[in-house]
């Protein structure tokens, strides 16, 4: 499975469009972090615990992504997006979209 | 008595603030220089088509991200500057400072790849913020994502 942000994919031949695919997930965030976090927020800086847990979350949006294009029968995703929207205090969900196709 | 106590409560807050955040501030600075001289041959750009005609044999898509917190004196600094209006010095050093690390972190996934170069670089920007009754906890996450490009040799 290839996966790329531009609109095709580079050396290939896009053969057959399955249209849009998209992956999500929405995560809280877990008290044990937020403790961590809230002592960090005193000196300022990166907060590893919500990096993980974003990156974590990232992935598992792009898999379910990739999940929904093999479904298809597509080989590749291309032009794929993020977007993040706040749902309620605490939750966020994460979403990675994009066009399956496959290339030969 | 007690607010006596949670003014000086507040001043040594923003004292440790700024003492910690200026130091750990310097010290990234430093490697995210040097990081950045490293990965002078892996060049990360904007554009969806490549300059130049080359073979390509690998695309893969590549993400670096890295969510930070602003610190007492910061938030107290910026306090200020709402009052004038103007520009917020303090939290554009650590904005940079973000998505310079996040695109480092990018780069060392996309060159764990055998990439050389990273195509269509976008950068997404997500506020995470928790409120409670009267403490604000502001954090934001700075996502860099890409498409690594691996040419035929």
């Amino acid at each position: 499975m290839i996966v790329t942000n531009i609109e095709y994919v580079p050396g290939k031949q896009i053969v057959a469009h399955y249209g849009i695919v998209q992956g999500s997930t929405v995560r809280a965030r877990h008290a044990g972090a937020d403790f961590a976090a809230g002592l960090k927020n005193i000196v300022g800086g990166e907060l590893k615990g919500y990096t993980k847990l974003l990156e974590g979350a990232r992935k598992e949006a792009l898999e379910r992504m990739v999940k929904q294009a093999e479904q298809l029968g597509a080989n590749a995703v291309i032009n794929v997006r993020f977007a993040t929207s706040t749902i309620t205090q605490g939750a966020a969900e994460l979403m990675a979209y994009g066009t399956a196709v496959r290339v030969e | 008595m007690d607010t006596l106590i949670s003014l000086i409560s507040i001043f040594v807050l923003m004292l440790l603030g700024y003492s910690v955040g200026s130091f750990v501030e310097k010290v990234h600075y430093a490697s995210v220089k040097k990081r950045e001289n490293q990965f002078l041959d892996l060049p990360a750009i904007t554009f969806r088509k490549l300059p130049q005609d080359k073979e390509i044999i690998d695309a893969q898509f590549v993400m670096g991200s890295v969510v930070i917190s602003l610190d007492y004196f910061k938030r107290f600094l910026a306090g200020l500057r709402h009052i004038v209006g103007g520009r917020i010095k303090s939290y554009e050093t650590l904005l940079d400072r973000a998505r310079r690390e996040a695109i480092l972190r990018m780069k060392e996934e996309a060159r764990k790849l055998g990439a050389d170069v990273i195509l269509n670089v976008r950068f997404e920007t997500a506020g995470i913020k928790k409120v409670k009754r009267k403490q604000k906890v502001g954090c934001f996450e700075v996502l860099a994502y890409g498409t690594a490009i691996k040419f035929a040799k």
